[in-house]
Order: C-alpha cells, then structure tokens, then sequence
C-alpha cells in the first residue's frame, strides 16, 4: 500500500467511493429539491441566522439582489458539486467548493452553547453538527480522491497518468 | 526509442474498456438521484392536485386596488393625533419630521430596519390635510407638522404650509376647506362627531369601535345613510388577504358544518392594557378637559384618564369595544355572521389593580342558533400565550391569523376515503395559505408555518410589504372619488357596535342579553 502514489488497497477504494457517492447523493438531492421547487428560497434560513457573523446573512436576505444570487448559486452549487462527487468529475474541486458552502452553513448556525435554531428542527448538538462531520468527511475526500480510479476524472486526467 | 516513447504515450491515451467501465461506474447511480428527485416531486405534485381538486381553492392571490389617486386632491381633516392619529397620518402618508429621524436612526443602526424606505414606497394618495384638531396643544402642533411634511423628510426638511388647528372639532368639521374627517378620538366621542360630520356631507373615516352608547350607534347610521356620505369603520383587518381566502374556504364548505368559532386577545404588557405614557406637556393649561369630559360624566382633572382613557368606562368600551371587535369583524367578514342573539359574559379586574373599571379578563359566549353557531371571546391581558382564530368544522378545522393553515379532522364525513387511503392526514395541514407566497400548496412545512406567522415570509422578496391601515384609507378615498362602498361600511359597523354593546352589557348587568332582530333592540 502506497499512499502517496494514491495506490489505494480494494478496501480503501471502496469505501472511499462509497463515501463520495453517499456525500454526492445528498449535495445533489439537496440542490435538486430547490431547482426544481419555484417557490425555494434561503431566506428563512439566512434570517434564522445566529452567532458572529449573523449581521452578514441576514443582510443577504435584506437585499432581493443579493438574494436571488444567492439562492441561484445555493441550488446550482449544490447540484454541480453533488454531480462531480457522484460521478467523479474534478472530484477534488468539488470537494474544496462544498467544504467552502459547509463552512458558510456552519458559520451561519453555529452550534454554541446559548444559541437554539428553529432550522435544522432535528437534533442536539455542541460545536460539533452534521454540517462540521459533512466539512470534515468532504476534507477527507480532498486529500483521498478517488475520481481517477472510479470516475470521470479517468478520462479527464488521463493524459497527465 | 523515441518512436516507441509515442507509442506508448498513445497506449496511454487510448481509452480502454476497463475505463470506459470504472469511468462512469457511478453515472447510473447519478441517474437514480435524478430520477428519484423527479418521482418524489411529481408524487407530491400529484398529492397536492388530488387535494386542491378536492378543495376547489382558487389560486388567485389578492392585489391592490389599481390607483385611483388622479381626479380632484380630496381634503382631509384630522380630529385627535395620539397614538392611533399618528398611525392613520403614516397610513395617509403624513409623518412628523422628528419620527422620521428615528426611522432614519433606526435604518442606520440596523439595515434590516426599513420603516423609512417601506414609508416612501407607500403609494401618494393624492389628498391633503387641510385641518387638525386635537385638544392637547403638543398633539395638535405636532399635527400640523405631520401635515406639512409633504415630501416626507426628517427634522430640517422642506415643510410645506401648516394647516389650521382648531381648537374644537365642530369648527374642523364645519370648515369649508375640508372634504371628509377622519376620527381618531377616544370612544365617547366617536358618535357625536359622525352624526355631525354626516350632517353637513362630510365623508368619515371613524375608528373602531363604531360606538359608545347603544343610543347613539342608530343615529349614527341613519344621519350616515340619510346624507350619503362615504363611512368607513377602522377595521384595517378587513384588507388582510387571509381573510379573503377563509372566506373562499368557508363558501366552498371546506370546512363542513361550524358549529363553534373561537377567537381570543392575549397581550401580557403595560402598553397592551392601555397603560400608556403620559406626555410631559400635559397639564390643566395645555389640555382643554371641558372637551374630552363631553358627554361623559364630569370628573375632575386626570392626566390619567386623559391618556389612559381605555382604563374607564367612561370615555371608553373596554376588551368588547377596544378588542373583541377586530376579531368579531375579522369573523364577519369571512362568516357573514350579522349580530347574535345572544351574549353573556364573564370576567374582572384579576392583574391591573390601578383603579381602572373596564375589566382585564373577559369570556363572552355568543349565540348564533340560525346558524347553528356559537363564538366564544376570550381575553386576558396578563398572558401573552398566542391563540390564533380557530373555525372548527366537522370535516376540518381552521386556524386564522395572517396566515390560514386548514388541518382535516379525523371524525371528517366528507374526507373518510381519502383520510383511509392516507392521501389526508389529520395532522398536516391540507391547506396552507401565506400571502405573498408564489405557490399556494397542500403540503408545506411546520417550518413554513412558524415563519409565516411572524411575518417573515412575505416581507422581502420581489413583493412589496403592505400597510393594510393604509390600504383601509386607500380603499375609503377610493370610494369617496369613484362613489364605491368601503368594505367596512356603516352597516358593517353596526352589527360590529351592537355585538361589542352586547358582550359590556352582559358583563356590566352579569346576565345574558339578546337581541332582538326584528326592533333592532338590546333586551337586557
């Protein structure tokens, strides 16, 4: 076993592939969901916003300029980075970008001592939540892409193998 | 060497069918996501057709009236700018300069605070204020201000004329250079000011309640009818667009047969039990006590009764009068319930021990037995527990307030089947409605639900946030150019004053008291 040459064994490869699909089914669930519902819209969520950088995400949701920008790279950033994970494509990209939108969830809920949400409504948490676990794993599969053995990436880096 | 060099380099190149297969080993699994999206969207579509075919919901959001503010500048007169009068100014358009620089420190210190920026995109009416009246002199200065603020500007700005005050009403009312009057006066004065402004064709806009005494409310109506003049009762929450939708729902009989209907008042803070401030103005020089007494009993001097006037029955008609009529008027408007048979009420003094003698606690049963209903009032003003509107029916039950959220119920006839196939559950709502929305949909979220109710979804985005006070004046000038009725019109006052009379004499006489349709009487 080689790491530094990305010579996974069979076992590492698997899971590590199982944990891009699962981390891709949900981004691209997630951002298919507000695509295709015309109603969606982040403003609950930014104005349910708490902790230091609170002032920041409810003034996104002040602005309908803002807004709407947001709420389009929101739904289509979730759908694209769910595709690269699922299929393998700039799949170390596509982790750096939903590790940088799980940073801004997480910064916008943080999950302190004295802070309760109404969204997410399922759950306790302290310091640690889904959202940190989801950056975290994302980390993970930055520095163990996977997408030149199983994915696209194959076809897309091939010339540089 | 070279040659074999490039050779290899194109084996390299070349796809094979190991890759074509690890390549786009996930592809049908991506394919599973989408289509997955696509089934669960279309199956909740589906779910939400079979249940708005079954409603028959309209999906017509309400807009605002088109302008009618070309024609003629109607002029207004203004008798009593305090709290509510400075309101109906805003709703008007008038603001005093000084709030304006609050609502302009307010912006600065906080951006989501956009008093200032909603007030401007409120609509010109195309009306002026050409008198005031209010019988405490900082009030009545401070109108003429208000008036003057044409352009809508903080301290320093361009004023435009001041219009006259006058010291009494019947001088305002009188005044040639003045069209219709609006009455923002405490309660005792509601009648002899709309029977008089009537008398002499001026339009009015009287705020709620109608009426003080029984006696007056069938004068005021007949000197209204009799003059033509455009009357309309200050229930704002007649321009609330939820409850034009109930309305829809309650013809549709969504609902089945309602048998009981019970609305509520719950506030917990000195403000909400009329203990207002007191101005430091205020003093036996400033205020012309002889006028506010009118016809009241006479009592000495009182800065308290003067500014806390809902605390006596003397100037005033307590949680009946003050409170229970904007949820009676908001059930009118969608039940079409007209005045009850019967009331009886019960309550007292329980917190605000102040030497007050309008109760803080009050439950008032109405009866309706033509139709089979009775509505229950229940107040309190030392518990701010929120209780919305609750119209229950047999096969569904609904919950009221600036949003309508309709649950089925599980003893429904009408829904059985479709409660057994489990296309209604009695515990999601099978109908939501939240103004400003784009979608009106079946299945939505407690999530939705709890913001809505705060206000927070239709505030921002793309739609414009409505004052409905405004609109309420809006929709009273409108009538007066084009010669409409207000939806609050006198008739609509009346069966609002008379249900209120209703509801303090029980209590006052601690008996039931019913009605007699057919003299339009109170028999106690």
């Amino acid at each position: 076993m080689n790491l530094k040459n990305k010579n996974y064994s069979g076992n590492q490869l698997v899971w590590l592939v199982i944990l891009r699909i699962a981390i891709g089914w949900h981004f691209l669930y997630e951002g298919l969901v507000k695509v295709l519902d015309p109603g969606w819209s982040s403003i609950g969520y930014l104005l349910d916003s708490q902790g230091f950088l609170s002032s920041f995400f409810h003034s996104m949701a002040a602005n309908p300029e803002v807004l709407s920008t947001v709420d389009f790279l929101n739904q289509w950033g979730l759908v694209l980075i769910g595709l690269g994970l699922m299929l393998g494509a700039l799949t170390r990209w596509a982790a750096y970008a939903g590790m940088l939108l799980m940073a801004f969830y997480y910064v916008s809920h943080p999950p302190f001592i004295g802070i309760t949400y109404i969204l997410p409504t399922e759950g306790n948490y302290l310091l640690v939540d889904k959202v940190l676990i989801e950056f975290c794993a994302l980390g993970v599969l930055s520095i163990f892409p996977t997408g030149r053995y199983v994915g696209l990436d194959r076809f897309l880096f091939k010339r540089k193998q | 060497m070279d040659e074999k060099k490039k050779q290899n380099k194109n084996k390299d190149k070349k796809i094979t069918r190991r890759d074509v297969i690890k390549g786009l080993a996930t592809l049908p699994i991506a394919g599973a996501v989408v289509y997955g999206a696509y089934k669960k969207r279309h199956y909740e579509k589906a779910l939400n057709r079979t249940i708005a075919d079954e409603l028959g919901m309209s999906h017509i959001q309400p807009e605002v009236a088109p302008v009618k503010s070309g024609g003629k500048e109607i002029r207004i007169g203004l008798i009593g700018f305090g709290i509510r009068g400075k309101q109906l100014a805003k709703g008007l358009g008038f603001v005093h300069p000084a709030e304006i620089d609050e609502w302009l420190a307010g912006t600065q210190a906080n951006k989501n605070d956009t008093r200032y920026s909603d007030f401007l995109a409120q609509e010109d009416l195309n009306i002026k204020i050409t008198a005031v009246c209010d019988i405490f002199d900082t009030y009545g200065q401070m109108a003429r201000e208000a008036a003057a603020n044409v352009h809508r500007q903080g301290t320093g700005g361009k004023l435009e004329e001041l219009p006259e005050r006058y010291l009494n009403y019947r001088e305002l009312i009188a005044s040639p250079d003045v069209d219709a009057v609006i009455i923002a006066t405490p309660d005792h004065w509601h009648g002899p000011m709309t029977i008089e402004a009537a008398r002499v064709g001026k339009h009015i806009y009287c705020e709620k309640p109608m009426s003080w005494s029984v006696e007056e409310t069938y004068e005021m109506r007949k000197e209204v009818k009799g003059n033509n003049v455009v009357f309309q009762l200050g229930h704002q929450g007649r321009q609330t667009d939820a409850y034009g939708k109930a309305r829809e729902a309650l013809e549709k009989e969504i609902l089945g047969p309602v048998n009981l209907v019970e609305v509520t008042t719950n506030r917990n803070d000195p403000n909400g039990a009329w203990v207002y401030p007191i101005h430091e103005d205020a003093n036996r020089n400033t205020i012309d006590w002889e006028q506010f007494i009118g016809q009241a009993p006479w009592h000495e001097f009182s800065l308290e009764r003067f500014f806390r006037w809902r605390c006596w029955w003397d100037y005033s008609t307590g949680l009946s009068g003050d409170l229970l009529t904007h949820e009676y008027d908001a059930v009118n408007q969608i039940m079409r319930i007209g005045i009850p048979k019967s009331a009886m009420s019960t309550g007292g003094i329980y917190f605000y021990k102040d030497g007050r003698t309008v109760p803080d606690v009050l439950t008032t049963v109405f009866e309706f037995p033509d139709k089979d209903l009775s509505m229950v009032y229940s107040a309190t003003l030392s518990s701010q527990m929120s209780r919305g509107k609750r119209i229950m029916g047999h096969d569904a039950y609904m919950e009221l307030g600036n949003t309508i959220t309709i649950y089925p119920d599980p003893g429904s006839t009408r829904y059985a089947d479709k409660i057994g196939k489990n296309i209604l559950k009695p515990d999601v709502p099978m109908y939501s409605y939240f103004p400003g929305k784009k979608d009106v949909d079946a299945v939505t979220s407690a999530t939705e639900l709890y913001f809505a109710d705060r206000g927070l979804l239709y505030t921002y985005r793309g739609g414009k946030r409505m004052d409905t006070t405004h609109l309420h004046l809006k929709e009273w000038i409108d009538c007066i150019r084009s010669g409409g009725t207000p939806s609050c019109d006198v008739d609509q006052a009346f069966e609002e004053a008379m249900t209120a009379h209703m509801g303090t004499l029980s209590y006052l006489h601690k008996k039931q008291v019913r009605w007699n349709a057919e003299k339009e009487t109170i028999l106690i």
